[in-house]
């Protein structure tokens, strides 16, 4: 059918519907619908809550649950240490800022290479190839050790000697290389025929690539990605060890100067506060991105 | 009269505040082949897939035989068993060789052993010319030949009613007949069949009655010869000498 039957046919505006009244059997339909989700509604709330219980339950009845409340969850000592984590938080949520936009891009640059099949480029992909086993395999903690203390020693020209950029600069390290393997999966799961759509239409290598593979791309691997990036969020928690006054690090001189573990809670219940969030958000980017690509297998 | 097979009343169907669907009223008696027909977008899909409970009615009832399947409290899966569907886009599953796709229904839903379900799927498939066809996977085939084997996929677990949608509008020319051949032998052997189709000329050959959609209604329904040749609404006519204008 032809361009302007098409158009033809969907401007033909449907005719009000005023008289239109839902029949006996569709109402009873209704009804029944409603009671049968009120009915589920019921059950799984009755049921969260049984567990609940029986988990609650199950912590105070243990031996040690004096020890652990006045340890752990100490009212007074939670209040007192908030304020002081709260600051130190704020640290991890720039590292985590500044981070995540520097593994993005150094990621996509190794993925790219890893993807480009020209032979000139031999030397770089195996560079990127290098990189990307021996950081995906050093444990990110022993990596914030070695760039922590071993770059500073080298005593380079212009290298940063503040702990928390040290911090930074391990991690994205190490995560680029794990962004990178998501993102060249991605890459590699672009059809070969939407290349060689865009090239039929007159697109460049270049244009192709931003305006039609890597969209998909990054589509394609949004759930991972964010997966990576809420972990790297956590894990802004191990340049603790360099000693910036970051979350966890004040909580911890917090825990040691008081003896109790209480301030460990409230870092804990901030990090929760940021990826739950995020987590939520990733869970319904994947859903429009399903929708998106069930669309396009038609009907 | 007896019975019919399928019956459709009063169907209402909407996508948010688009109405598709308006009244469908629709008898397929056993043993017949009815085809629908209409412009792009009228709603022919949407039927088929509301027959097939892959879509819930806002309105009407939908029975096949003497169970309602627009009834909230029916399982839509048992329902669902005992009707086939073949879409325009196949939906052959990629990592599956042709008789694996084949099989797999008649096996995990139906609970037939492994042996009688590849002895009957052979049997479909040397039907319909695809006995060299069966450890392929289905990027190894032609378009028609996907279809054919996606048709035997449908037939596999003796549905009582088949349901095509378009089943040959995404195939060459030449692979149209084959997949139209398949369809006649099914008629022959007294199947049960509910197509959208874009074929005037099969429609004619194939169908006892064909139904024109327009708007979301049936705007003309009679035997092939009647409706296709001499239409008594002028939207039948319309359409239909804007399809002949084309082909
Ligand atoms: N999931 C959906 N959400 C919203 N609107 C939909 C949806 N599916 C179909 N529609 C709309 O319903 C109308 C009927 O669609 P349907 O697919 O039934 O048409 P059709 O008769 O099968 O057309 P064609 O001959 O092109 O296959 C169309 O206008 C379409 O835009
Ligand atoms: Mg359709």
């Amino acid at each position: 059918m032809d361009h302007g039957t098409t158009a033809a046919l969907n401007q033909q505006a449907t005719p009000p519907d005023e008289n239109y009244r839902p029949s006996d059997r569709e109402r009873e339909r209704q009804r029944f619908r409603r009671s049968r989700k009120r009915r589920n509604t019921w059950i799984a709330a009755l049921c969260t809550v049984l567990c609940l219980v029986a988990l609650g339950a199950g912590a105070v009845a243990s031996p040690g649950w004096e020890r652990v409340h006045s340890l752990f969850l100490d009212s007074a000592e939670f209040r007192s240490s908030l304020p002081g984590i709260l600051r130190g938080f704020w640290l991890n949520i720039q590292m985590f800022l500044i981070a995540e936009v520097l593994i993005l891009g150094l990621g996509l640059l190794i993925a790219l290479v890893r993807v480009t099949r020209s032979p000139g480029l031999q030397p770089l992909r195996l560079a990127a190839t290098v990189y990307v086993d021996v950081f995906r395999g050093v444990p990110t903690l022993l990596l914030v050790f070695l760039v922590g203390f071993g770059l500073p020693a080298l005593r380079l020209q212009g290298t940063p000697t503040q702990p928390w950029v040290l911090g930074v600069i391990a991690l994205v390290l190490s995560y680029a290389a794990y962004v990178a393997e998501v993102l060249r999966a991605g890459l590699n799961s672009v059809h070969p025929a939407q290349r060689n759509a865009a090239r039929a239409l007159g697109l460049n290598e270049r244009q192709t690539l931003r305006h039609v593979v890597l969209p998909q791309a990054v589509r394609n691997v949004l759930p991972p990605l964010l997966n990576d990036f809420i972990a790297l969020q956590k894990d802004t928690a191990l340049v603790a060890v360099l000693g910036p006054l970051e979350a966890l690090r004040a909580a911890q001189i917090k825990a040691d100067y008081d003896f109790n573990y209480t301030p460990y809670l409230g870092a804990a219940l901030l990090f929760i506060a940021v990826t739950i969030p995020l987590t939520r958000f990733a869970d319904r980017l994947q859903r429009r991105a399903a929708q998106r690509t069930w669309a396009e297998t038609g009907r | 009269m007896t019975e019919p097979l399928l019956r459709i009343r009063g169907v209402r169907k909407e996508y948010g505040s688009r109405l598709v669907l308006r009244s469908i009223d629709l008898d397929v008696a056993e043993h017949q082949v009815v085809c629908l027909i209409g412009g792009s977008g009228s709603g022919k899909s949407t039927l088929l897939r509301c027959v097939d409970l892959l879509e819930t009615v806002d309105d009407g009832t939908i029975h096949l035989g003497t169970g309602e399947l627009t009834d909230p409290r029916l399982d839509a899966n048992l329902a669902r068993r005992r009707i086939g569907i073949v879409f325009q886009a196949y939906n052959l599953f990629p990592h599956l060789s042709v008789l694996d796709n084949i099989t797999l229904a008649p096996r995990r839903v139906h609970g037939v052993s492994r042996k009688q379900a590849e002895q009957s799927a052979r049997e479909l498939l040397d039907r319909f010319g695809l006995a060299d066809k069966a450890q392929e996977h289905p990027d190894r085939l032609s378009g028609g030949q996907q279809q054919r084997a996606a048709i035997a996929r449908a037939l596999a677990t003796e549905p009582e009613l088949l349901l095509f949608d378009e089943i040959t509008s995404a195939l060459d020319p030449e692979l149209v007949g084959e997949v139209l051949d398949v369809v006649t032998d099914l008629k022959q052997r007294g199947l049960t069949i509910l197509m959208a189709t874009h074929e005037m000329g099969f429609a004619r050959h194939v169908a006892d009655q064909v139904c024109f959609l327009e708007d979301g209604v049936i705007v003309e329904q009679g035997t092939a010869e009647q409706v296709l040749t001499d239409p008594r609404q002028p939207a039948t006519r319309r359409f239909l000498s804007r399809v002949l204008d084309h082909a």
